[in-house]
């Protein structure tokens, strides 16, 4: 049998979920592996349910929304983009990011409605199923998914995702632009440690684990493991355990 | 009543109902065994299918079943929520459910209609739908909408001729009505036109009759020279700043009606504009007014700055006002020589077909241009390719009549800034949707009317005063109105959470979002407009997005992904 995607779409009531009506009225056909979730705004759209969604098995998702200026909350979907591009840097270092898609489509858009799905269907289709799809899931991505959804919830991920619009085209309470340069570099370390530390909390969900341990479990350099330790240690989310020998065991708090 | 669950809440009792509708959905899929497949899911205790749900048996239907089954969540799989929520929604309010607690599947706009040569993908799907949305219903919270009290008083921004239209209407209801123009005058675009279409009424005797009402007006209060300022509040509730010529005007009024109309398109650098003997449509009524016309040979060409990769949309009003014009000019003078010069001509309904007929009669001539091939415009001449006969000709010329767009005004932006409204790609207003509220904003209490949205004729434009105002005046005749329940909330638990970071303030757009006296968080109901923007960012993960929650949603995800979490 030839593979079906699954695949989830997250559609905003104003343009794009009426742009879906649109395609019905005017009998426009597309494939049927989509499923829909209607949110009020794209903006609504939490990385969190992407992740999650990911985390099922699910193939590919959709987020759609208003075109660029003609969001029915004036500017919601510029959120939507910014939530949205820091969600592709994270799957970026599983190579799942080419499993998300977010595209603009407007309530009188049925003819694009049918095609943007449709081509994202045949996208997914082409990348054939999820490696943490059916029945026996690469668990080591499953893993990755997870940190990276813990991630991108943590309070210091949420907020410069938050501010970005305004750091950027506003400025920030000292009265300075940030360039945008200057913010994606800021952002881009940002998710790096947010990852590592999160991977490092998972882990030590499980069990206790020296530096060492970690570091050869999350694959990266002990000195940088110690390094993000310190600071989980600091925001009372790592503490030490016993010492081994000479080698600290740390746990969670 | 039904069982409670530990913590004290009705355990959900879910009936499912999926609609046939006639053969839209029934034809393409077994709605009986899709029915019974709700039955299967987790906390459904009612299912069956209806041939029609939206119909007097199925809505009654749906009353029993609550009766019968005890339901405390209803399901309907139909058509969209979009047509039909509000319907299904009113009737369980009928039976005593609070009306939250009814979700929407959509199998037919988005499942049947879609995949009519796959059956059994379109099937699948709705199982998946019916799937997601009973989970979701389980997940549903009784929501209470907020009462807010109204002032029975409006703004109306443009003194052009539709928004005195709307002034006048409110006036006439009885409602306090303010009136700002940023000119020194009333009259907007009716002041510089000559005759309007299609009987040739001479505007200003048009002008003058409704400038007389307004200024005879006794509810009406008009203020010239006057801009808004600042606009703070809600629906019934807006607290307006005018500034009129550097003093401050404070108003409290229910509704605001944009009527601010639009700007004409001025030709610069195109076809040798001069405003002389190359001129715009509204130079040529100026030119009319004073008996100032002495030519022999006039050219008018279409499309000007329009229907362009830069300006794609069609004006709607030059194609009239050319016909118009060149027939008061051949009706002065048949030896006078006018040509259109037009890409296509569109004259739609009676009135305009039988102008454009009268103009040929009338010997007024008609050449086709191309996009792709634009007339060449010479000293006192015009090169053109005629599309229909495939060749160029030359055309002399003593007068040029340029039919350029009416645009966006400059000030649009900051208009739509103030009062929370958006701007469509052209900078035109956009109203809350094209066919169901074509004279809303998606703001409470602002509607939109005139050549604001789109450039419009006069009849048009007076149309639409009374539409906006008789959109307002739905609001402002009652002493109070709900609002939409389903809105972002920082509940009492959550509030610990919140670390005071403001992110939700940035980004709401409606400054629905405040921090109060106590320095804490406070989301104002009837300003917030349920898009979830701030729940999505909050930091904390603190607001909860009612109706729209972070539980809500994941469960549909977790329902169609299946994996247990």
């Amino acid at each position: 049998m030839s593979f079906e995607p699954k695949i989830l779409g997250f559609l905003c009531n104003w343009c794009s979920y009426a742009g879906a009506d649109l395609a019905g009225v005017s009998r426009i056909q597309y494939p049927p592996n989509m499923r829909v979730i209607r949110v009020m705004c794209s903006g609504r759209v939490d990385p969190m349910f992407i992740f999650q969604a990911l985390q099922q098995g699910i193939d590919g998702v959709f987020v759609m929304g208003c075109h660029p200026g003609d969001c029915h909350y004036l500017e919601g979907n510029y959120e939507a983009e910014k939530k949205f591009d820091m969600t592709v840097k994270f799957l970026k270092m599983i190579d799942l990011d080419n499993r998300i898609r977010l595209d603009w489509v407007s309530a009188s858009e049925g003819v694009r409605f049918g095609q943007v799905v449709s081509d994202f269907i045949d996208h997914i289709r082409e990348l054939g199923p999820s490696p943490v799809s059916g029945e026996n899931p690469d668990e080591n991505l499953l893993i990755k998914l997870m940190a990276m959804e813990v991630a991108a919830g943590t309070d210091r991920m949420r907020a410069l995702v938050g501010r970005e619009r305004k750091l950027i085209e506003e400025e920030n309470a000292y009265g300075e632009l940030v360039p945008e340069e200057k913010f994606n570099e800021i952002f881009d370390s940002a998710i790096h440690d947010e990852y590592i530390r999160a991977r490092i909390l998972l882990s030590l969900n499980k069990d206790p684990k020296s530096v060492k341990d970690l570091a050869l479990e999350i694959e990266i350099d002990p000195s940088e493991i110690l390094e993000n330790i310190l600071i989980l240690k600091g925001r009372a989310q790592v503490d030490m355990q016993e010492i081994v020998g000479i080698t600290p065991i740390y746990m969670r708090t | 009543m039904a069982e409670k669950e530990d913590n004290g809440i009705e355990k959900p009792r879910v009936g499912v109902f999926i609609c046939h509708c006639g053969s839209n959905i029934g034809g393409l899929i077994d709605c009986k065994k899709l029915a019974e497949y709700a039955g299967t899911l987790p906390d459904v205790v009612h299912f069956e299918d209806n041939l029609y749900t939206c119909s007097e048996n199925g809505l009654n239907a749906i009353k029993n079943a609550i009766k019968e089954h005890d339901l405390n969540r209803v399901v309907v799989a139909s058509c969209t929520p979009r047509t039909h929520e509000p319907l299904f929604r009113e009737c369980i309010a009928e039976e005593g459910l609070n009306e939250y607690l009814f979700n929407f599947v959509n199998i037919r706009d988005q499942c049947t209609w879609v995949h009519m040569k796959d059956p059994e993908g379109a099937y699948a799907k709705a199982q998946d739908l019916v799937r997601m949305g009973a989970a979701k219903a389980t997940k549903l919270e009784a929501l209470e909408k907020v009462s807010v009290d109204i002032n029975p008083a409006a703004l109306v921004i443009g003194g052009g001729v539709a928004g005195m239209s709307a002034a006048l209407n409110l006036n006439n209801q009885g409602f306090t009505t303010h009136l700002i123009e940023k000119e020194d005058q009333l009259g907007g675009r009716l002041r510089s036109l000559h005759k309007l279409f299609p009987h040739d009424l001479d505007a200003a005797t048009l002008l003058n009759e409704i400038k007389g009402n307004v200024e005879k007006a006794s509810n009406l209060t008009l203020y010239t020279s006057a801009t808004l300022k600042e606009v703070d509040g809600f629906v019934g509730n807006y607290d307006v700043v005018i500034d009129q010529g550097g003093s401050e005007v404070k108003l409290t009024v229910g509704a605001i009606i944009v009527a601010v109309g639009a700007s004409l398109f001025v030709p610069k650098d195109l076809y040798g504009y001069d405003g002389r003997t190359r001129v715009t449509q509204q130079e040529l009524e100026t030119k009319m007014k004073n008996n100032d016309i002495n030519a022999n040979n006039v050219i008018m060409i279409q499309c000007v700055g329009s229907r362009n990769d830069e300006r794609p949309y069609c004006s709607s009003v030059c194609c009239m006002t050319a016909l118009t014009n060149a027939l008061i000019i051949k009706e002065k003078d048949p030896n006078t020589n006018v040509t259109i010069l037009f890409r296509d001509l569109y004259t739609p309904g009676t009135d305009y077909e039988e102008t454009y007929r009268k103009a040929r009669e009338k010997g007024v001539l008609f050449i086709r241009y191309s996009l792709e091939r634009e007339p060449v415009v010479e000293e006192d001449h015009v090169k053109v390719y005629n599309e229909y006969i495939g060749e160029e000709m030359i055309v002399p010329y003593d007068l040029l009549v340029l039919s350029t767009p009416l645009i966006a005004n400059d000030d649009n932006k900051a208009l739509a800034q103030l009062l929370k409204v958006p701007l469509e790609a052209n900078k035109f207003f956009l109203e809350a949707h094209v066919k169901l509220r074509p004279n809303d904003f998606a703001t409470d209490g602002v509607f939109i009317g005139g050549a604001a949205k789109w450039p419009v004729d006069i009849t048009e434009a007076i149309t639409q005063g009374y539409a906006a105002a008789s959109r307002a005046s739905t609001i402002l005749s009652h002493e109070s109105i709900e609002v939409e329940g389903a809105t972002s909330h920082l509940p009492e638990l959550n509030k610990s959470l919140c670390t005071g970071c403001e992110v939700c303030i940035k980004v709401c757009p409606y400054k629905a979002i405040i921090k109060n006296e106590d320095d804490e968080i406070e989301i104002i109901q009837a300003v917030c407009k349920g898009c979830g923007v701030c729940g999505a960012t909050c930091s904390q993960q603190a607001i909860v997005i009612r109706h729209f929650t972070n539980e809500q949603i994941l469960s549909e995800i977790y329902a169609y992904g299946g994996r247990a979490v």
